[in-house]
């Protein structure tokens, strides 16, 4: 019997037809219904389920009460474990409580429907504990633990729990301050790494399915920064995983989320802040290495705020390190490598071409805009 | 029965053997032929024939090859060969950038008469004037058709002929003393993967451009590439997508000017054939496939021969020997200057070189221009036919852009509206008898596939082609799941593609899958 998770974000996509962007925090999620806004993610659930009832006899659904699972789980006809208590409004926290409780069950798969907001919830209980797919239901959805639609997230999970499909990749959970969201103001934040099935098709920004696995193109890159370190110098190093296995070849603790500092070898500071940063760098000679993050495409601004205009203008274009994944500039499908620093004058400094590392002795001259 | 008869697509049906793997067929004893004792008379000249070959030369157990009977090796490989879709068998277009064109049967007589097959490459020069003779007069057509000074056809495949490229490069950057400093070579994405290949092998660095928005290679990005470290531009033209850069001539200017060499893949000249050549482009290298356009038959990944030109002040790079001209006879010449040595045993396939040089003599220089007019005319029409069909795109079009000899399409939207994947398409290809290539990796273009009709077919195939693409895609519209899980005709059905992706498992030959798969070799 394969045990699946279910957790439905009943309210997850209810702002954006209602021009909302976004329903997080109660008030919203009423201003939304006031607006005529109806629940999207259930249906999209179902769409997804749908694929997996081949297995209807095999399967057992574990999910919560109610609109968060239990009725579409059940409206497909599988056998359902339910948790948790039932409940007219739910919130964030039974995300998140009905989350870790299906990681205590030892459940094979988690499926959510929902969006950046639901799947940060998720990673806040579970970490990398447990592969995840995301059927696509919200508003914001910049996360890349999403499937391209629910059709595919359905597919995926069939390929999953068959044996079909065994790599199991990091997926960025991404999500923007929605307060700022609604002024206008985009704002985004790396919050951690969900893991998910990996088949090319069915993950948003399809990803070139290039023999090597991605692990081996972030070890050949890292391997090729590595080489070229030169002494004395300070390198500091940007979130994602491509920079994270520099780190780990040097063999230094680090941070996947935050900015760490290194230099002959040795590790100054992890997780700095931006004042740490410029006090760390001074006027000594700095670099710094940066990875694509998130599906658009950023290099700067997104997911590194740390990495002021201040810092950028003291490095100097030219010394700032680029390193991608050929996946991950194909994935951009030929638009440019993105800068958001916050400052249009060094959004414009960094405009051009710039020379990114992609493998060992492997480069792309890539083109960067704002 | 027709399925669609005015399309004339065919309700075709393979056959399938169920056949094993040679080794298994092996029972021990059997032989195809006895090989009769010999005579008293000439063992009393010779011994027994083994005893004079020296004792550390000869081996000490037998080969572990398969036993058997010679029908059952024939039974065997007609079996095999029925379960294929060959380039005689089905209107072969659909292996995009490999230009499988009709190779005219009269050529293979050249190739496999006795006069060539008979010859041994260590045979004194006097004894094989004609074959020598051969390899100097393609050598003299291809220079005519490149405007380069001189080819070799050592190199046995286009990577092979990529290969001694980048060593002429390095050689050169040696013998001026930069070596160590040059050792950057610039390619772009849509180049085919072997000149990156190439460079990187040779240890040189690789820097990848990517096209403009009109997928065109990016000249502003290659003024951003080049500088004193690098050491040449390895780059084809027209790319695999099918467009030709018109900015070829800017793109060796830049290069040169930055100290470095230019080398033109011509693996897929087939629309360029007396059109356009490499010396006006302004290379110093460049290559031929003989075995694409110059219509020798691929034979399955060799043997085959890369065709590998110089301009006149590369010629002291060349591997030896070269073939030249007293006036009187033909003769080898091992006496150059720089040469990089040796990038295969003796002169290159002369079948191949034998079956180019009649295919050239054959059609002489109009015909030749007449395949690139053709070639060309042929892959334009297949495009505006294949832009019809739902769920196909054909990326970087525009109204009254032409390509040349080849297309890469996309079958993007087909995937995200029905989930059907290029993949798919291939395998319900093979249900029409039709063999169909997705591309190489790796795919910027979202699900694609690479056509290239050469000059060998006629509308009518073209049409039936396309009808076939159009039949799976209103399947993939109106029954998905028939596509997913095609082919029903073919013999071969879904395979698992970690045997081709994964180290762990991949085997090319016998010993290496028993090895990988947890079997003993029985010996």
């Amino acid at each position: 019997m394969h045990k699946v998770g279910l957790i439905v974000n009943p309210i997850a996509g209810m702002g954006g037809k209602v021009g909302l962007k976004g329903t997080d925090g109660s008030e919203i999620v009423a201003l939304a219904r006031k607006l005529g806004a109806t629940a999207e993610a259930p249906f999209r659930a179902l769409q997804a389920l749908k694929e997996l009832e081949i297995l209807k006899d095999s399967i057992e659904i574990i999910t919560c009460p109610g609109a968060m699972g239990e009725s579409v789980a059940k409206k497909c006809g599988f056998k359902v474990g339910i948790i948790g208590p039932a409940k007219e409004e739910t919130s964030a926290e039974d995300t998140r409580q009905a989350a870790s409780e299906m990681m205590k069950l030892q459940i094979e798969l988690l499926l959510f429907a929902g969006g950046d907001g639901t799947a940060r919830d998720i990673y806040s209980s579970i970490k990398d504990s447990g592969p995840v797919i995301g059927i696509p239901a919200g508003v914001k959805m910049h996360s890349s633990i999403f499937a391209l639609n629910p059709k595919r997230a359905g597919e995926l999970a069939l390929l999953y729990l068959t044996g079909k499909v065994k790599e199991l990749r990091e997926a960025e959970v991404m999500d923007i301050d929605e307060e700022l969201f609604r002024k206008g103001v985009v704002s985004a934040r790396l919050y951690g790494y969900l893991k998910i099935p990996f088949e090319r098709r069915y993950v948003q920004n399809v990803k070139a399915a290039t023999p090597p696995s991605e692990k081996y193109e972030q070890e050949a890159i890292a391997a090729e920064v590595v080489e070229n370190m030169e002494q004395d110098c300070i390198y500091i190093v940007g979130p994602g995983t491509t920079t994270r296995q520099i780190m780990q070849l040097l063999g230094l603790d680090y941070s996947l989320l935050g900015v760490d500092v290194v230099s002959n070898g040795k590790l100054l500071a992890k997780d700095v802040s931006e004042k740490q940063l410029l006090e760390i760098i001074d006027d000594k000679r700095s670099k710094l290495i940066v990875t694509p993050i998130g599906g658009q495409g950023y290099i700067l601004g997104r997911g590194n705020q740390q990495l002021s205009p201040r810092i950028i203008k003291k490095i100097g274009k030219d010394n700032i390190i680029v390193v991608s994944t050929k996946d991950k500039l194909h994935s951009l499908k030929g638009a440019p490598l993105l800068v958001d620093s916050g400052d249009g004058e060094v959004d414009e400094m960094l405009a051009g071409y710039i020379k990114v590392i992609t493998g060992y002795k492997e480069y792309a001259i890539y083109l960067v805009s704002f | 029965m027709l399925e669609n008869k005015k399309a004339k697509l065919r309700n075709f049906h393979q056959a399938h053997w169920d056949e094993p793997v040679i080794f298994e067929l092996s029972a021990k004893g059997a032989r195809g032929i006895l090989v009769p004792e010999a005579e008293e008379e000439i063992k009393a000249e010779v011994g027994d024939g083994i005893s004079r070959i020296p004792a550390h030369l000869r081996r000490k157990e037998p080969p572990a090859l398969p036993e058997l009977f010679q029908a059952q090796v024939l039974r065997h490989y007609l079996h095999l060969s029925q379960a294929t879709l060959g380039a005689d068998l089905n209107i072969e277009i659909g292996q995009g950038t490999c230009t499988i064109k009709y190779s005219p049967k009269i050529n293979e007589s050249f190739a496999t008469s006795s006069k060539v097959t008979e010859l041994h490459p260590f045979q004194a020069e006097g004894t094989v004037q004609g074959a020598l003779e051969i390899l100097y007069k393609t050598d003299m057509f291809l220079r005519e058709i490149s405007g380069l000074s001189r080819f070799v056809f050592q190199p046995g495949g286009g990577s092979h002929g990529l290969f001694a490229i980048a060593s002429m490069i390095r050689a050169y950057h040696e013998s001026r003393g930069e070596s160590g400093k040059r050792d950057e070579i610039i390619t772009t994405i849509f180049s085919h993967p072997s000149n990156a290949a190439a460079a990187a092998v040779k240890g040189f660095k690789v820097i990848t451009l990517y096209p403009d928005k009109d997928g065109y290679p990016d000249v502003d990005a290659l003024r951003e590439a080049v500088s004193d470290r690098t050491a040449g531009l390895m780059i084809t033209n027209p790319e695999d997508h099918g467009l030709f850069n018109s900015k070829i001539a800017e793109f060796t200017r830049i290069v040169h000017e930055a100290g470095g060499l230019c080398s033109y893949d011509q693996a897929n000249a087939n629309g360029i054939l007396g059109m356009t050549r490499a010396l006006e482009g302004g290379f110093d290298f460049c290559f031929f496939n003989l075995h694409k356009t110059f219509s020798s038959p691929h034979g399955c990944g060799g043997p085959a021969v890369g065709a590998v030109g110089v301009r006149k002040e590369f010629e002291q790079f060349l591997p030896v020997p070269l073939v030249d001209f007293d006036g009187e006879k033909y003769f080898l010449n091992y006496d150059v200057k720089n040469s990089i040595g040796k990038v295969r045993m003796f002169y290159g396939v002369l079948p191949v070189v034998a079956r180019a040089y009649a295919w050239i003599m054959s059609l002489g220089e109009e015909g030749l221009k007449e395949v690139a007019r053709i070639a060309v005319l042929n892959n334009n029409y297949l495009m505006r036919n294949i832009s019809k069909i739902r769920g196909a795109t054909i990326p970087y079009d525009a109204p009254g852009k032409h390509r040349l000899e080849q297309v890469r399409y996309s079958w993007e939207k087909l995937t995200k509206d029905t989930g059907v994947t290029t993949e798919d398409v291939q395998r319900r290809m093979c249900d029409f008898g039709m063999h169909y290539w997705t591309s190489h990796h790796p795919w910027i273009i979202p699900e694609p596939f690479t056509l290239e009709p050469t000059e060998s077919y006629s509308k009518e195939e073209l049409d039936e082609y396309v009808a076939a693409l159009k039949q799976v895609s209103e399947e993939a519209y109106t029954d998905p799941e028939k596509v997913k899980n095609a082919p029903y005709n073919s013999c071969i059905h879904k395979i698992d593609p970690s045997l081709l992706d994964d180290p762990k498992k991949w085997a090319i030959t016998w010993r290496s899958y028993l090895k990988k798969h947890g079997k003993d070799i029985d010996a």
